[in-house]
């Protein structure tokens, strides 16, 4: 019981201590701290993907939360996953997403990313942050990152790429694929998926 | 042939109108934003296969030839033809504020920036606007209507089609007098959007399950987004 109680309280400590870093600057210093390794790692920049989706894995997932981003993929037809299907889901969704999030970083690193200001309430649990891609010649791409306060932190739960929805994008695809084969067929879809092309990171 | 190929690209886009019209009796139950999905893929995979072949490769050789300042170039003196109905529709939309800061770069980049080659307007902090006639309707309280991808010009919905129809009438390009210009501009344009989108098409190729709804489900957001400038309303999950 003691021992249980020390664990919570240094839990706690941790909880209060990722908690203070305002979630703009969060995304803020993450975004550079990623953007720099990518742009001069010469690696990376030869094209060793698995080094990116380490970095990724080692540097933003611990900022996503995960869970919340299926449940927003799933939308209402995923109230019928098991608990066990619901975790496999979060698995595989979660792979799909850093794939893409280090592809895309791959191709748009030489841009020029700007936050926009930013200002939350005390009491707010529930923010967005605003950046934008500059592109040369044409008007910025926007690139929004929903956040919400949770017990470890603020975590992201969505983004949007120019008002595009990299989480429920999918819901419409996701719901179809479910109502054809069930919550199943979009787990062997979405594994299939991920088998494809380059090998994901790994899951935990 | 270049016009012939234009006349052609307009007809097929009123056959894709008409026939849309047509199918959408027919429709089986599916999405209910895609009613003619079926016909719709056909075209997707049409669109993809000349892609493939033909104006992806030239988009990755004009991209890897052209200095980037060169490509830089060719989009602004582009993107500063486009301000000027960007400008009207701003104004369609009753927001004189941005209409004004349109005809401001219009003036600035056409000058200064020799022909809108530079953008100094930009850097005068008159931020470039993306608005067409499909938007202003949207503005005005015009609903999609059904998603239609068509030939060549990729997705639209019914009201983004009409609302292309004017914006292809109004098109400074288009009125070029001097056919072989006109349509060398339209090419060289038409190229230089394709590669801007290079990178994008990488990232949506790693993304999707099915190309074909990833596009699909992403423009419609993209569009509902643009319409409310950036700011729509978000639907809550339950």
């Amino acid at each position: 019981m003691k021992r249980l109680l020390v664990v919570l309280a240094s839990f706690l400590v941790c909880a209060a201590a990722a908690a203070d870093v305002a979630p703009d600057l969060l995304v803020k210093n993450v975004t550079n701290e990623v953007l720099e390794v990518v742009r001069k790692d010469k690696d990376i920049r030869n094209g060793n993907t698995q080094k990116t989706l380490d970095l990724v894995e080692a540097k933003v997932l611990p900022h996503f939360n995960f869970v919340h981003m299926t449940q927003l993929a799933l939308g209402r037809d995923g109230r019928q996953a098991s608990p066990e299907q619901l975790n496999v889901l979060v698995n595989e969704f979660r792979n799909l997403l850093v794939r893409t999030y280090s592809k895309a970083l791959t191709e748009y690193r030489d841009q020029e990313i700007s936050f926009k200001p930013f200002s939350m309430e005390a009491a707010d649990a529930d923010v967005k942050v605003r950046s934008e891609i500059k592109q040369s010649g044409g008007k910025p791409i926007s690139l929004d990152y929903y956040l919400e306060k949770v017990p470890a932190g603020w975590k992201v739960y969505d983004m949007e790429v120019g008002g595009v929805s990299l989480v429920t994008n999918y819901r419409t695809a996701f719901s179809q694929e479910i109502r054809a084969n069930g919550i199943d067929g979009l787990i062997r879809s979405l594994q299939a998926k991920n088998k494809t092309t380059e090998p994901a990171a790994k899951a935990k | 042939m270049k016009q012939k190929k234009i006349a052609t690209r307009l007809k097929s886009t009123l056959f894709v109108l008409v026939m849309s019209g047509v199918l959408v009796g027919c429709a089986s139950p599916g999405n209910p934003k895609d009613p003619i999905e079926g016909f719709n893929r056909a075209i997707y995979g049409f669109n993809e296969a000349v892609d493939t072949v033909l104006i992806k490769p030239v988009a990755q050789g004009y991209d890897a030839v052209l200095p980037s300042p060169v490509r830089t170039g060719v989009t602004n003196f582009f993107g500063n033809i486009a301000d000027f109905f960007i400008g009207v529709n701003n104004l369609l939309q009753g927001k004189p504020d941005q209409a004004v800061s349109d005809l401001g770069r219009l003036l600035v980049n056409s000058t200064v920036g020799l022909l809108g080659v530079i953008d100094w307007a930009s850097d005068m902090g008159m931020e470039k606007h993306e608005e067409d006639f499909g938007q202003t309707f949207g503005r005005w309280g015009v609903g999609d209507g059904a998603y239609v991808m068509l030939p060549i010009l990729g997705p639209r919905t019914v009201r983004d089609t009409a609302g292309f129809v004017l914006d292809f009438v109004a098109d400074p390009v288009g009125n070029v007098g001097h056919i072989p210009t006109r349509n060398t501009l339209y090419a060289i344009r038409f190229i230089d959007v394709r590669a801007d989108y290079l990178p994008a098409d990488k990232v949506i190729e790693e993304a999707a399950l099915d190309k074909y709804s990833y596009v699909r489900d992403g423009y419609l957001q993209r569009r509902n987004n643009l319409i409310h400038d950036g700011n729509p309303p978000r639907e809550k999950m339950d």
